[in-house]
């Protein structure tokens, strides 16, 4: 295979392997702290897409042409909206029921996800069609023979590298970091710590949900176009990829995105039958490895397993 | 002078003559989905086919003088079948133009064929509704996706495009055009360098097309509906891949075109049926209609159900009011002259040189191709 078209390969790889980790990584927020599957995160995703659009639309009437503005407002107000969404999520829909069996909340965000979902698609005018999402970064393209690549896709990479990399300091450098993880580790012993618990629970919760915000901006200014189902699909991705790398792994979450969005990218490169089985391929490798370790690539430390 | 009076006598007494001995009543059907989401389509091709009706009672030359019996079939086979049966048992009617929906059609033409109703298909799509079976009681008036690509194939080759890459959705629609495209094109020369099955809610497309941007075709031929559609435009642009995006009746919308802003110029689509201002017998349609004073629009396929209905009440006229042999009559027409074009049924009974309507994105809206600036050189396909 030629080396550029390799490497076009490996960009797209990689674009969707940040996606994923990004999805993935809430997942693996939740279970670390509460034990629970927030199965709704994907269409959590969908409303920040779409209230990223709306504030884009709100501005545009308002006359704000600046393109480095309105993106920085639309990731803004999408990411505290969606982080207040999971915190209010957390607070009336997932600490209520947590001393019931975690089926409970994986079925009551489940049907939740529907109702976002469903909402989106009613309450946005036109909702059930694509929306055409703006493009705010530069487009300007490089070509190297089969390898293209536009301004915008390298400034996505990095800003959602950026983000991986900021998460990964906030939860290892700072001080809510150490509540988040002392909740995780023992949440009882981190109480007696001191520790607000539900604080903490509803932070991680908000905190989850923007950066999937983040990722739905991120998507909908990769492919210039949102749509209300575009969150369900995400979200099964995300999910594998997080139960893959281990739930509760930080790090998991980001190899298990990486690693699916490879699988993918193998299975409609280099398999020899049509492309449409890639998903089938990529989620039958994740069965074999999750048959092989149980509980994902990288398990958490302190495995509660006895 | 005497003589023009003479001549105007007798014409008066012929005429009256004809409408004083009472004519045979023959009764023919219709059916189509008059309630539901689609009713809009049903209630124009009735008006329609009843137009034809109306217009043969009011000719004094007409031998019979025809009922026409309405059945609705809601879009739904299983009271398509009911209502099916329901009119192929009444052996007063002789013939019948039917279906709208291809779920429905599909699912009664077996009941035409055991009960011996000849009907005319006047705007179900599905190739299989002709093909699957060879029934000689079923016709269709319209064209199918069979149709639809061998018209796309012969446009593309003609404008001396030569290397397609096929993206098609998994489902029956998206497998059943790239199918027919990839026959179509054979014989035209045209060569498909690659053929990628995607899922119908997939996202991502990154990975297909940059394969497809190594093959370098100059088309990419995109068998699927809208949402897809868009996506696949889009990430082709994202990877600079420039190849002419050449789509199905899938995408003709204005969500494909809303949801594309700017990209979406120059995209290709092609359906089976015409604007009523471009079929051949349009004109004639549209004034006759008009002056019925019917207060809804016939809809894109109400000149097929018209159409239709004129060729059963000119067979009947050939032939009597006799099932079998109208049915005879009708799997003999070739060459007819409708108002949709010339009807050719094939051994299938389905007409062989059914109308197809190309279009292209320009500015923003979808442009029949022959009145587009793409077609007169202004502007080239990219």
């Amino acid at each position: 295979m030629d080396i550029t078209l390799l490497g076009q390969h490996l960009i797209n790889g990689l674009m969707l392997g940040v996606m994923y980790g990004l999805v993935a990584v809430g997942f693996t927020l939740f279970f670390g702290v509460l034990d629970v599957i927030k199965f709704s995160h994907g269409d959590v995703l969908t409303v920040g897409a779409f209230t990223a659009f709306a504030t884009y639309l709100a501005l545009k009437a308002m006359q704000v042409a600046s393109p480095w503005l309105q993106l920085a407002a639309i990731s803004l107000v999408a990411m505290l909206a969606t982080a207040l969404l999971g915190a209010a999520i957390a607070k009336y829909l997932v600490l209520p029921l947590r001393g019931a069996p975690a089926l409970n909340t994986l079925l009551i965000t489940l049907m939740l996800g529907t109702v976002l979902r469903e909402g989106v698609r009613l309450i946005f005018p036109d909702g059930s069609n694509p929306k055409p999402f703006p493009r705010l970064l530069p487009a300007d393209a490089f070509t190297w023979g089969a390898l293209t690549l536009r301004v915008d896709t390298l400034i996505l990479l990095a800003a959602g590298l950026g983000m991986i990399v900021g998460l990964h300091l906030v939860i290892n450098r700072t001080k809510l970091g150490l509540a988040i993880r002392s909740v995780a580790q023992d949440g009882e012993t981190a109480m007696i710590m001191g520790v607000n618990f539900t604080a903490i629970v509803l932070i991680t919760f908000a905190l989850g949900s923007a950066v999937a915000a983040f990722a739905g901006v991120m998507n909908g200014l990769y492919y210039n176009e949102i749509n209300f189902g575009m969150g369900l699909l995400l979200g099964v991705f995300g999910f594998s990829a997080a139960v893959v790398g281990g739930l509760g792994n930080i790090y998991g979450a980001i190899l298990g995105g990486f690693l699916f969005a490879g699988l993918q990218t193998v299975g409609a490169v280099a398999l020899p039958f049509a492309s449409a089985y890639k998903d089938v391929f990529a989620l039958a490798v994740l069965i074999a490895i999750m048959a092989w370790r149980p509980t994902g690539l990288i398990a958490e430390k302190t495995s509660e397993r006895v | 002078m005497k003589r023009t009076a003479v001549v105007l006598t007798a014409a008066w007494l012929a005429a009256s003559a004809g409408a004083a001995a009472a004519k045979d009543k023959v009764k023919v059907g219709f059916i189509g989905p008059l309630t539901g989401g689609v009713a809009a389509n049903g209630i124009g091709g009735r008006n329609s086919a009843e137009l034809a009706v109306k217009l043969r009672n009011a000719d004094p030359k007409a031998k019979y003088e025809y009922e026409f019996v309405v059945l609705d079939d809601e879009c739904k086979p299983n009271v398509g079948v009911q209502v099916a049966t329901k009119m192929a048992a009444d052996r007063s009617i002789v013939a019948a133009a039917t279906h709208y929906c291809s779920a429905v059609a599909i699912g009664t033409v077996e009941t035409y064929h055991k009960l011996g109703l000849p009907v005319i298909v006047w705007g179900a799509v599905l190739p299989d509704i002709t093909y699957r079976n060879k029934f000689a009681e079923v016709h269709r008036v319209n064209g199918t996706m069979i149709n639809q690509n061998e018209t796309a194939a012969k446009l593309m080759a003609g404008l001396g495009f030569k290397k397609w890459a096929v993206i098609h959705d998994t489902t029956d629609y998206g497998k059943g055009h790239n199918k027919y495209f990839s026959e179509a094109l054979k014989p035209l020369g045209g060569e498909i360098l690659g053929t990628y099955g995607v899922t119908a809610d997939q996202q991502d497309f990154t990975a297909e097309l940059t394969q497809v941007k190594a093959l370098n075709p100059e088309v990419v031929y995109f068998g699927g509906l809208t949402p897809i559609g868009i996506r696949i435009r889009s990430q082709m642009d994202r990877l600079g891949v420039k190849a002419v995006f050449q789509g199905t009746s899938g995408i003709k919308s204005d969500a494909f075109i809303e949801g594309l802003g700017p990209l979406a110029e120059g995209a290709l689509s092609f359906i089976e049926g015409a604007p009523v201002d471009k079929l051949p017998g349009g004109q004639f349609f549209k004034t006759e209609y008009d002056k019925a004073g019917y207060k809804e629009p016939p809809e894109a396929y109400g000149a097929f159900a018209f159409a239709a209905m004129k060729l059963i009440l000119d067979r009947i006229e050939e032939v009597g009011p006799d099932r079998a042999k109208v049915n005879e009559a009708l799997n003999r027409t070739a060459n007819y002259d409708s108002i949709v074009g010339p009807v050719t049924f094939d051994d299938h009974g389905q007409n062989a040189v059914p109308i197809i309507s190309k279009y292209v994105v320009q500015d923003g809206k979808w442009v029949v191709w022959e009145d587009s600036e793409y077609a007169s050189g202004k502007r080239k396909l990219r």
